[in-house]
């Protein structure tokens, strides 16, 4: 290899590295503040009143709650829904636990965006932008809550999420489902003081708590906070998903690939000049 | 003034050359045509449903399986069998191990094939395939993104193997100073390419880091980079094989004598360097066994399924690769060959749709127009292939 090929070599990979130099270095602890929702099951009544509101507020189907008997099976959130209540028979009655996307302070979601459609602003709120998103579904695969979903009829399809009313904080207004809620099961705010209240009620009223906030360590930390009077599992929660950012099991990988991308082209270019001059050699030994 | 008129007029040439090239040639009615056309035909009826009616028409996708058939087997099994072109331009082009010559140029020419279709496969599979652009023209880079580094490699190798090949076009469109210097880019296309090929074959694997609580964990390590990345070196060689072994058969009269009797043993080499390739794999899967103390997962249906992906088809060809190239025996190598591609399709499809939430109550099962566009692809790059190897200077036809 000539020295001109060497230097164009040379040049594309630095071209292509270039990108990656920027990689994120995410801080080890959260420090920003974010808004979050602290939802306390043990004051949900099932009215399903936040579903309505939310379904509204963004042109959603909206349910018939009187007549529908959606509470007899557990639903997840959908393409229509963005927000869904369900009921669990415990040892301590009937819970009712409202879900949606919980908000995550490091997204698994939006570290697989190769788009940055989907994508957390500095608010607290993960949105989802259309003219960016190329559909790839990656999201999907991704988010531990199993919580984007995607519309499989529509020619034009749609990421469809919770995106924590990020129009109407904006306005300065609460989030739809927070404002609708007739028992303060929902209660809006900055997430550290959120949790400094959640802990206020575990700590006085530990008969009626399980010592857990859902949420506050959960794969790094989430916007939405949960309280409740049973073990998280009995009302549909997983507790197996770890404390670590998800973003951090891919960020080992991301960060070899612009070492790879210098160290493997010299590896090959010394290995390829090597093996030129053991022909040179052979060559030189059999004339002698 | 005079150099414009020498490319026009040469330009003009070419498109009638090129015209001319395009015409068919040889019998119609032949089985693969017979068989081709209708799938290709029915696929493009199914894609045009897909298309306006929305992915949901034709796949059995759900939000529970955002990723089918498509994603699975065309796009991360496919490039994965791809990998062989990395490999022998490797062995020829860095270490110089002129043996395998011969084969570089259709080794090539499949790999490119194989990325065009099966990573354009991806394509397909995109609900907005019109903001594909976003990540390339740069509005929008997210750099955190696997799948951002995974869909710049492939459209950079491709382009680094369209380099690697460019002189072959250049031959058949006889233009001896465009070859000349075309070729003067190979070997920085190959060290490029090789380069991103390790990187995007073990992105494949890096893709599915985060779906950490969906995957079974036995097919779920930190290390599914490395085990992708390695297991691509054995797919590739015994793709190879496998499809050196057809085109010898099918394309005879296109092949030179003395590539018929080196054909043995190149074979026998690249048998050899599956084996070495598939025993470190099989390492690597038993050290993360081991490591992680998965005994308690192997008595029930997926420890047993999880055994038969190990056992039967890759440990097993990899003794028969071994056994074969000792006893100079064609006939087990082109055997191990099958089974080890069979264990790759059986590797990807686990980690990507069969073990991806496995606990699951509706599994997915890809529908029959998946299975159909699948072979419509697979199809259409045979029928390219056809036209290239026909008309190009791919094989050796020395005497």
């Amino acid at each position: 290899m000539d020295r001109r090929s060497f230097l164009k070599t040379a040049a594309t990979i630095g071209a292509t590295t270039l990108p990656i130099k920027k990689l994120k270095a995410e801080e080890s602890e959260e420090k920003k503040e974010f808004f979050g929702v602290l939802v306390d099951t043990t004051r949900c009544i099932g009215c399903r009143s936040c579903e309505v509101a939310c379904s509204e507020a963004h042109d959603n189907y909206v349910p018939d709650i009187e007549n529908d008997n959606a509470l007899e099976n557990v639903r997840t959130t959908s393409e229509k829904q963005w927000t869904v209540v369900n009921r669990f028979e415990t040892g301590k009655g009937e819970v009712f636990v409202k879900r949606q996307c919980m908000h995550c302070w490091q997204p698994a979601c939006t570290a697989a965006c190769l788009t940055n459609a989907m994508f957390k602003t500095k608010d607290g709120p993960v949105t989802w932008n259309g003219d960016k998103c190329m559909g790839c579904r990656y999201c999907m695969v991704s988010c531990p809550y199993d919580v984007p979903k995607f519309e499989y009829f529509d020619w034009n399809p749609k990421i469809q999420k919770c995106n924590m009313c990020f129009e109407r904080l904006q306005q300065g207004k609460k989030p739809a489902c927070v404002e609708a809620c007739p028992t303060d099961t929902l209660m809006f705010g900055m997430k550290r003081e959120l949790l400094e209240i959640a802990r206020h009620r575990v700590y006085n009223y530990p008969e009626k708590y399980v010592h857990q906030i859902y949420g506050e360590y959960e794969v790094g930390g989430t916007g939405w906070l949960y309280l409740s009077s049973v073990p998280f599992e009995q009302i549909g929660f997983r507790t197996d998903l770890g404390t670590t950012p998800y973003p951090e099991y891919t960020k080992e990988f991301l960060i070899s690939v612009p070492l790879v991308l210098f160290a493997i082209p010299a590896f090959l270019l010394g290995l390829n000049l090597l093996t030129d001059r053991k022909k040179e050699l052979n060559e030189k030994g059999g004339e002698k | 003034m005079n150099n414009t008129a020498v490319i026009v007029g040469e330009f003009k040439r070419f498109i009638k050359f090129f015209i001319s090239e395009l015409k068919p040639r040889g019998k119609w009615l032949t089985p693969f045509n017979v068989i081709s056309i209708p799938i290709i035909i029915l696929g493009i009826i199914i894609l045009y449903i897909r298309f306006t009616q929305g992915l949901g028409s034709v796949t059995n996708l759900s939000q529970q399986f955002p990723w089918g058939f498509w994603i699975g087997f065309d796009v991360v099994t496919g490039v994965a069998f791809a990998g062989g072109a990395y490999v022998i331009t490797f062995v020829v082009y860095v270490m110089r191990v002129e043996k395998y010559h011969s084969i570089v140029r259709v080794t090539v020419l499949n790999g490119l094939l194989a990325y065009i279709f099966y990573a354009g496969a991806l394509v397909l599979d995109l609900g907005r395939p019109w903001n594909i652009i976003n990540p390339i023209i740069g509005n929008s880079f997210g750099y955190n993104s696997v799948l951002f580094l995974v869909s710049w490699h492939f459209l950079l190798y491709m382009i680094a193997e369209f380099v690697e090949f460019s002189p072959v076009i250049a031959e058949w469109a006889h233009w001896p100073k465009v070859r000349k210097f075309l070729t003067a880019l190979t070997l920085g296309a190959v060290i490029f390419g090789i380069t991103l090929s390790m990187l995007h074959q073990s992105g494949l694997g890096a893709l599915f880091l985060m779906a950490k609580p969906k995957i079974h964990p036995l097919w779920y390590s930190e290390f599914i980079p490395l085990l992708f990345f390695v297991s691509s070196i054995f797919a590739g060689l015994s793709m190879i094989i496998f499809e050196g072994t057809i085109s010898h058969r099918v394309f005879r009269n296109l092949i030179g004598e003395k590539s018929h009797h080196s054909h043995e043993q190149i074979i026998l080499g690249l048998g050899k360097g599956a084996a070495i390739a598939m025993f470190v794999y099989y390492f690597f899967q038993a050290l993360i066994f081991i490591h992680q103390e998965h005994w308690a997962l192997i008595n029930d249906f997926w420890g047993y399924w999880y055994l038969i992906e190990i056992i039967g088809f890759v440990l097993i060809p990899c003794f028969m690769f071994a056994y074969a190239v000792r006893n100079r025996s064609m006939g087990i190598i082109k055997i191990a060959s099958v089974l080890a591609l069979v264990g790759i399709v059986m590797n990807r499809l686990n980690v990507s749709v069969i073990a991806f939430n496995w606990d699951a109550v509706n599994k997915y099962y890809p529908s029959w127009q998946e299975i159909v566009v699948t072979l419509m692809v697979v199809f259409s790059e045979i029928w390219v292939f056809r036209w290239i190897v026909t008309r190009m200077p791919v094989f050796n036809k020395e005497k």
